[in-house]
């Protein structure tokens, strides 16, 4: 109704960062903004070293995967630096073979959790209630699994399938990457300028495309690193509890579960991969941590949702 | 510089100074950008002194200041607060603690967000007394409780102290807000815009309230707001803010008969008046937001009187009289000129054309429903061709479902007819042809909210053209540039967001959108509410101009009753979902029938 | 009827509601999907139509499946999960005794996550931007990148194995023996669950305080003259708590599924480590029962907290707008 002054806030907030000359297109400037954070730098350095040791390791390592070059759980000696594992490989070169799996099947889960969670969350925002509340039925169902436990659900009847991991691993993500867009696309939907397109007549495809998805693209790298974060940790624990990569394959996962019971003589086959899925989801999470705060700044400024 | 506004305690009305606030500067936490400086006023016992400014003017900075609070991101710099003698800004933590809700008390803007909505607001009221141990004793202060109550005729009944805030309507919750002030009899009361949330019948009961307890107690009240139509019923003396400073302070009379401040002058004349005839004047331009002031007087850009000394140094403090201070170099050639009382009228001219009417929009035993609750009954109205129609009414009269109705927005049920050039009109927009859809465009209330941020005024301003015409890329441009010409705006504000143009010039960009779809019927839902009224004059102004020359039919929605006169022909009042009085706008205000038009009209603030 | 009792009756059927559905799904997957359990029973003798054919029948598989359904959630209902495949007993018996474990081992868990997000969260909003809250913030944001089996290995080499040797690295309770007796073997199960889970908490609360000791009606507190006991005690907390509730319930409810990779390192003998055994040896009624726990134990735990939610605050309790 009347003057509801926001007079504090354009006094307090917003100062600091006032936008002069150009601008550019908001989620440009989220990144922009959470690059500007140690964080995020330090993130995206240790994503992108763990990524380029998977990489560039296969033509690296001293060895081949499946060779074998001395006896189970050898401590480190020169030439096999940090020993060997529970049938004689060299832990190094495991290592250098095993990141790839980890990383190429996380970022596929991922992608098909924010292709199933966008697509469902704008449709559950902005679609007549009904069909919101049987979507949000149907997902609150899936919800109620822990991820780790729907995928080996799946997995009890499948088997232990790389294409079914990375499906459920996504399938589990989409009805938490929908409500976070939902949430958004709500707040979208009740603003005054996705009534005005609807006045003037363009249909609701057209309105969710053209007014409400270019508001959710700054959620959406948050969620990215988030998922991102969790499906290494799904991927790799499905693999070390031994329903993920089968042997003799190179995996971090697979190696901790090979090689645990070596722990007390020769550690190094476990700690490795242990060690750099930990660094790995680390990076992941600081990532989207400095999109989180870079995003709350951002909206903050630009009056956006 | 600064001290020389306070002036000697023992002169003027003789009353003792209670407050004196000398060269307050209050900077940006981080970057040191000052969001006020060198404000410096004075109030005296039992007198009200009305802080107006508009939005980013730095007056509710200032405000909280004087109980030494600053919200995160800002820092008191300099100056200096005295009250009743006492130093605040070099007390102590425990000692700040005890003149807060003792010495000097707050009334906030929003008292929804203020009272905790976890705690019976008895429970709120009582540990104000409990904080300062009022009275010595808890039976003392059960009574001081139910004094306090009956202070704000609310209830002091054990149920109605029971209950929660969101329980309260929002009238008895800014009437909580304020006993809570009053509670440990204060010597100095600082209400940070009090009424802004409420509608007129509320606002004038709260006025009253404020008006009587001050006096009663003799307390020193700071008023902060934006509207100068409050102040000049409440207030004895004014200070007017612009840009973090005070640009001018004295009485009443002298502000509002003699004032000395271009600013102030102009201030005064885009002022909508219920009982006024004249033409609203808005002041081009808008204020600059504080961190980004210009050298000088910040008021230069849009002053007629400027100078080049202006840009290069801000004035001294100066003035007629010790008590009415000025800080402008050409004070005195301002002050030479007799200040403009109706001398531009409002355009008349299309009250006459009333002979040959057709009808563009006819509403007949309309209902509206918001999920299973009625909200409209019964509505009869028509818009004729070339006229402007008003729907004034208070917040949850029906006047927005009403015209959402007419606009196809509504999205409950709604039953009746609704005519658009004689053909019944499709409850949905979408439903409706293209021709109907281009010729009824709406202007929302809120530009903040109405124009999507994510993207350029040029995709804004596309949206109709791609919907309604099939054009060439340079032809588009070109209606694009002929809209923003047509709402006075530059076509190099086409590669811009939302959030690099000002409120005023959101609305415009939001105007010129529903001009591009060339319509015959513009609907305007509140569309200066969000406004500052400098800025609310000249998009009235524009308004008023589009009709006459485009031709175009009007129906303007407004809780200001004072606006109506400014723009419209006809007004409809509206109250509880119904229409009560309908008719010419003239005959409306100077000789209501309906009781509730009546409360309506003496409720509402004048100067 | 109250609004109040309205509201609550409304979340209960909600649940129950999710709770069918949650039945249906794990009834679909795992009978009306590829590879019955006959031929899972039987492995390479399925060859043998006449043996396969007979396991059907004596299993129901040759009812419709709607039948098959109600039958086996006839079952369910009334504590009847059928025989394991592997062991050829109850699935009941068999997972009675572990979890107990789990439940044990959640507690735990929950009882200590819940008094140090506490602490940690609320102090570290009410210090916002010192070294403390930075140490917190970059502590539980890492803590909560970590998959838990990195949490638990570290936690091994660090606290059972190389470093020093406080605790047993393998968790095997024992059944005969009161859990009082054999407590060290939760120690380093119950830490890795709290460490997974605690900051999450604490990054919940954090926020949710810093929202609530910047909103208006905590500044007019201050501005009041009370004093900063009251204002954190009476005004702070208690609003910051109730969506706090969520996410904790949301959480607590995840120790559950976390328990299975957990079980499983610390080779504990609790529900998540008969869900792996029972998924590698594709023991359908297992793997349906140990589901239908942790989802159930989901639901329960959301429901619990609308449930609070509502009680907690004043707007939705007294029902009213």
């Amino acid at each position: 109704m009347s003057d509801v002054t926001t007079i504090t806030d354009s006094e307090l907030v917003g100062l600091e960062t006032v936008h002069a000359g150009r601008r550019r297109a908001e989620w440009i400037m989220t990144v922009q903004e959470a690059w500007g954070m140690g964080r995020t730098k330090i993130g995206v350095g240790i994503f992108a070293a763990i990524v380029a040791l998977a990489v560039v390791g296969p033509w690296v390592a001293p060895y081949s995967p499946t060779e074998f070059v001395g006896l189970p759980f050898s401590p480190p000696s020169s030439g096999v630096w940090l020993g060997t594992d529970y049938i004689g490989r060299d832990v190094v070169t495991r290592v250098l073979y095993g990141g790839r799996t980890v990383i190429t099947l996380a970022l596929a889960a991922t992608l098909i959790g924010l292709g199933a969670g966008v697509t469902l969350g704008l449709i559950t925002g902005y679609a007549r209630r009904w069909l919101d509340e049987t979507l949000m039925r149907i997902l609150d169902v899936v919800l109620a699994f822990p991820q780790i436990v729907l995928a080996l659900l799946f997995v009890s009847i499948v088997g232990p399938k790389l294409w079914l991991i990375v499906l459920m691993v996504g399938i589990g993500h989409a009805p938490r990457i929908a409500r976070v867009i939902r949430a958004a696309t709500l707040e979208v939907a009740q603003r005054d300028f996705v009534r005005a397109a609807e006045a003037f007549g363009v249909s609701r495809l057209k309105i969710i495309f053209s007014e409400i998805l270019p508001s959710t693209t700054s959620p959406l790298l948050v969620e990215f690193g988030l998922r991102l974060t969790y499906s290494i940790g799904l991927i790799a624990g499905l693999s070390f509890l031994g329903f993920g990569l089968q042997p003799p394959a190179a995996d971090w996962g697979l190696m901790i579960n090979e090689n645990r019971i070596g722990i007390t003589v020769q550690p190094w086959p476990v700690f490795m991969p242990v060690l750099l899925i930990g660094i790995l989801t680390i990076g992941t999470n600081l990532i989207a941590d400095g999109m989180g705060r870079a995003l709350i700044g951002i909206e903050r400024d630009t009056g956006g949702t | 510089m600064a001290t020389a506004m306070t002036t000697d305690p023992t002169t003027g009305a003789g009353r003792e100074v209670v407050l004196t606030v000398e060269g307050l500067t209050i900077v940006l936490d981080p970057s040191g950008r000052n969001i006020d400086d060198e404000v410096s006023l004075w109030i005296r016992e039992g007198e009200v002194l009305g802080l107006v400014g508009e939005s980013a003017s730095g007056k509710t900075t200032a405000a909280t200041s004087l109980l030494a609070h600053q919200r995160r991101g800002a820092k008191i710099s300099g100056g200096r607060i005295t009250i009743d003698g006492r130093d605040v800004l070099s007390l102590a933590d425990d000692e700040l603690r005890t003149i807060r809700g003792g010495l000097i008390s707050y009334v906030p803007q929003d008292s929804s967000a203020s009272l905790n909505p976890a705690l019976r607001i008895g429970t709120q009221l009582m540990e104000i007394l409990e904080a300062h141990d009022f009275g010595g004793s808890g039976s003392e202060r059960e009574k001081r409780l139910a004094e306090m109550m009956s202070e704000v005729l609310l209830p002091s009944d054990h149920a109605f102290l029971r209950r929660y805030p969101h329980q309260l309507s929002g009238g008895q919750q800014q009437r909580v807000a304020i006993a809570m002030a009053f509670a440990n009899r204060p010597r100095v009361i600082v209400l940070d815009e009090p009424t802004t949330a409420l509608d007129v019948t509320t606002q004038a009961h709260v006025l009253d309230t404020i008006r009587d307890l001050t006096r009663q107690y003799g307390v020193a009240a700071l008023y902060v707001t934006h509207d100068l139509a409050v102040v000049a019923n409440l207030a004895d003396r004014i200070a007017v803010m612009y840009a973090g400073r005070i640009v001018e302070i004295g009485t009443k009379q002298e502000l509002f008969e003699a004032g000395q401040h271009p600013y102030t002058r102009k201030l005064l004349s885009s002022i909508p008046d219920i009982t006024g005839e004249r033409a609203l004047k808005g002041i081009p331009g808008w204020a600059p937001r504080p961190g980004q002031r210009p050298p000088g007087c910040a008021f230069t850009p849009r002053c007629d009187w400027a100078i080049e000394k202006c840009s290069e140094e801000f004035p001294p403090v100066d003035g007629p009289t010790s008590e009415h201070r000025v800080r402008c170099w050409r004070w005195k050639e301002v002050g030479a000129q007799p200040v403009e009382t109706d001398v531009v009228l409002r355009d008349r001219s299309l009250d006459a054309c009333a002979v040959a009417e057709k009808t563009v929009i006819s509403v007949r035993d309309l209902f509206a429903f918001y999920q299973h609750k009625e909200t409209l009954h019964d509505i009869d109205v028509t818009l004729c061709e070339r006229r402007c129609l008003s729907l004034v009414g208070e917040s949850g009269s029906g006047k927005t479902t009403l015209a959402r109705c007419i606009a196809g927005l509504h999205q409950h049920k709604i039953v009746g007819d609704i005519e658009f050039m004689g053909k019944p009109l499709a409850r949905d927009a979408r439903d409706r042809p293209r021709a109907t859809r281009q010729a009824i465009q709406y202007i929302f209330q809120s530009p903040y909210s109405s124009l999507n941020p994510r993207k350029t005024i040029r995709q804004i301003l596309a949206a109709p053209l791609k919907v309604f015409f099939e054009l060439s890329r340079d032809e588009m441009e070109a209606r694009m540039e002929k809209a923003l010409e047509q709402v006075a705006l530059d076509a190099t504000l086409l590669n811009r967001y939302p959030d690099q143009l000002s409120g005023g010039e959101r609305q415009r960009v939001a105007i010129a959108r529903g001009l591009a779809a060339e319509p015959t019927v513009l609907v305007c839902d509140e569309v200066t509410s969000w406004l500052d009224v400098s800025v609310q004059a000249a998009i009235i102004d524009l308004l008023a101009d589009l009709q006459r020359e485009m031709g175009l039919s009007m129906l303007f929605v407004t809780h200001n009753l004072a606006l109506v006169r400014s723009i419209s022909q006809e007004v409809a009042v509206m109250n509880e979902g119904r229409i009560v009085e309908h008719g010419g706008v003239d005959a409306v205000l100077e000789d209501p029938q309906a009781d509730y038009t009546k409360k309506l009209l003496s409720d509402t603030p004048t100067i | 009827m109250p609004p109040l009792l309205k509201l609550i009756l409304i979340r209960l059927g909600l649940g129950v509601l999710t709770l069918f559905l949650v039945s249906v799904v794990v009834f679909a997957a795992t009978q009306a999907l590829p590879g019955d359990t006959a031929r899972a029973i039987l492995g390479k003798e399925a060859a043998n139509v006449a043996r396969y054919e007979a396991l059907r029948e004596e299993l129901g598989l040759n009812e419709p499946v709607v039948m098959q359904y109600v039958n086996w959630l006839g079952g369910v209902v009334t504590g009847d999960l059928g025989n394991s495949l592997v062991q050829d007993t109850p699935v009941t018996d068999l997972l009675s005794r572990r979890a107990f474990n789990t439940a044990v081992l959640v507690l735990i868990a929950a009882l200590l996550s819940i008094p140090i997000s506490l602490l940690f969260g609320s102090l570290s909003a009410l210090r916002r931007d010192s070294k403390f809250d930075l140490t917190v913030s970059v502590g539980s944001l890492s803590l909560a990148a970590l998959p838990e089996f990195v949490i638990g290995i570290v936690l091994i080499l660090l606290f059972a194995t190389q470093v020093f040797k406080w605790a047993p690295a393998v968790s095997r309770v024992d059944p005969d023996v009161p859990i009082y007796q054999q407590l060290e073997l939760f120690i380093l199960p119950a830490i890795t669950l709290t460490l997974a889970v605690a900051p999450y908490i604490t990054r919940i609360l954090r926020a949710s305080m810093i929202e609530v000791l910047e909103s208006e009606y905590v500044m007019m507190a201050r501005l009041k003259g009370l004093v900063e006991r009251i204002v954190l005690w009476r005004h702070a907390l208690p609003n910051a708590l109730a969506p706090a509730l969520q996410v904790t319930a949301l959480n607590l409810a995840w120790l559950a599924g976390g328990v299975v990779i957990v079980e499983y390192l610390f080779g504990f003998p609790g529900i998540g480590q008969s869900l792996v055994d029972a998924v590698a040896n594709r023991d359908m009624p297992m793997v349906q029962a140990v589901c239908l726990i942790i989802a159930g134990v989901y639901v329960v735990a959301n429901l619990t907290a609308d449930i609070l939610t509502i009680l907690v605050s004043p707007r939705l309790r007294t029902g009213l707008r």
